[in-house]
């Protein structure tokens, strides 16, 4: 993301060869449902449901061997952990040492991990290298395939990240989220992650050191915008075949950064403003197609007077973006016309690699969605599941 | 002593169905609760988080009484009961 003259060579945009296995995860508040593909997208094989009644927050697919799933669990009673499952979900066993904080330390208040929000592989070469991030905001390091974490104290226990963090009461209804954890694909030392609230921040350290990243991201009116803590990104996604471009969706707006091989010179640019007016450029989720860094899609939501978090109007709709922001089109095409009030959660949209891909939308009335043709055509998945928290896609081996 | 187990947490005892209740030491219920985990690995972090405070929707009863205080002596023969407070949706 800081070299943008070492771009990752772009895949051809026509696959010919046969698409793959594709399995897409599903995490709920009251389990996690798996739905496997055939060759065509057209039909779904529903394997499930797993950990019936836990509060799964996000269920990951290890792109690194193409078997391994790690799922972030907690019961309503239950304190958090995560289970691993080197069968594809055949069987599961818990962490050892799921992720929790350390003792307090600088004279900081103590805290306790509530649940496991957001959870990414790491870097291809580090093959049991994975991050957590949890609510309230931590930042937590697996070097065991997900086995035992470690918290990370250059922000757990960092004043400054604290203060930015603020407390529980400063988050989001169900608590603070550290979220949109990446790993530069082209350097393993470089991390990112978005706090809500609390910024976006970036180590070129593997996590020692960190800067912040939000010059030209905006804040509620009448707040200063130069003070992290009033900085609330959604979703941060980085461009798979141009890791210096990053998407953002924000409680402030959609924005995109290049990156310009200087960190301090780098600023967010609101391509939200180009957005329909009666729509806004408010939501939750923010996804990158696979192929073309100029390609992004978001799921409005209403963020008007009390916050919603409703669809617009009743009507929602997938916008896609194919020249970096400058204009947006509307995908609503099988989607309901009025009257669905449903919205979805910022680790509930995701899209497939293939050639032409399809996205992938889970809402919070329980009803997975695939966007045909890169969200030109919605149809059902599946319907009558519990509230959705994540969707994942992803290529079993 | 004895401990009676909640549901949520028989897939760490596996303990018999019909009493619900397993074996463990500690001179309190701190220590119980470790001797818990060594038998049962796992256990301890799903009820007491890392700050060794009773999670928010766990009850304890030593006895038939109601405490939250992990520091709270027992006795060889004292009965602990591990209840799920109620919390739904």
């Amino acid at each position: 993301m800081s070299r943008p003259s070492a771009p990752v060579k772009p895949a051809a945009k026509a696959v010919k060869a046969p698409p793959k296995r594709l399995v897409v995860l599903v995490a709920t508040r009251k389990g996690a449902w798996f739905f496997h593909g055939d060759s065509k997208r057209k039909t779904w094989a529903v394997e499930g449901p797993h950990f019936l009644g836990h509060t799964i927050s996000h269920v990951v697919l290890d792109p690194r061997d193409g078997r391994t799933l790690l799922a972030a669990a907690k019961t309503g009673h239950l304190g958090p952990t995560i289970f691993r499952s080197t069968n594809l979900g055949k069987t599961w066993k818990e962490a050892q040492q799921p992720p929790a904080f350390a003792a307090p330390t600088n004279g900081l208040a103590a805290r306790s991990v509530d649940h496991t929000f957001w959870l990414t592989p790491g870097h291809a070469s580090e093959r049991n290298t994975w991050y957590a991030g949890t609510s309230p905001q931590g930042l937590f390091r697996s070097e065991d395939g997900g086995v035992t974490w470690a918290p990370l104290s250059s922000v757990n226990d960092s004043p400054q990240f604290r203060e930015w963090m603020g407390t529980v009461q400063d988050g989001t209804p169900d608590g603070p989220k550290l979220h949109s954890l990446i790993v530069d694909p082209l350097d393993k030392q470089h991390l990112l992650f978005g706090m809500s609230g609390g910024g976006v921040h970036e180590s070129f350290d593997a996590g020692q050191t960190w800067s912040t990243l939000i010059k030209g991201m905006e804040v509620v009116g009448g707040f200063d915008a130069s003070n992290v803590s009033f900085h609330d990104p959604h979703c941060v996604r980085v461009s798979p075949t141009n890791p210096n471009r990053l998407y953002q969706q924000n409680h402030c707006g959609i924005y995109r950064m290049d990156r310009t091989g200087n960190p301090a010179s780098d600023a967010w640019v609101r391509i939200g403003r180009k957005m329909p007016k009666r729509v806004g450029d408010i939501g939750f989720p923010m996804v990158v197609h696979p192929h073309d860094a100029d390609t992004a899609w978001v799921f409005p939501m209403n963020g008007t007077d009390v916050w919603p978090r409703t669809s617009p109007d009743g009507k929602p709709a997938a916008y896609v973006t194919r020249n970096g922001g400058k204009t947006w089109q509307r995908q609503d095409q099988g989607l309901p016309e009025s009257q669905a009030w449903w919205t979805v959660k910022r680790q509930a949209m995701t899209a497939d690699a293939e050639g032409t891909p399809a996205l992938y939308l889970g809402t919070t009335s329980g009803e997975l969605w695939i966007g045909r043709d890169g969200g030109e055509r919605w149809a059902h998945i599946a319907r009558h599941l519990p509230e959705i928290y994540a969707v994942e896609v992803a290529t079993l081996a | 002593m004895k401990v009676l187990v909640p549901g949520a947490l028989r897939s760490y005892t596996r303990s018999n169905a019909q009493s619900h209740e397993v074996q463990a030491e500690g001179d309190t219920l701190d220590q119980l609760f470790s001797d818990l985990d060594r038998r049962y690995p796992g256990l301890r972090f799903r009820v007491v988080d890392e700050q060794g405070q009773l999670r928010a929707n766990m009850r304890l009863f030593v006895n038939g009484l109601g405490v939250r205080d992990l520091q709270h002596p027992l006795k060889p023969d004292d009965f602990v009961a591990v209840v799920l407070a109620l919390s739904g949706g």
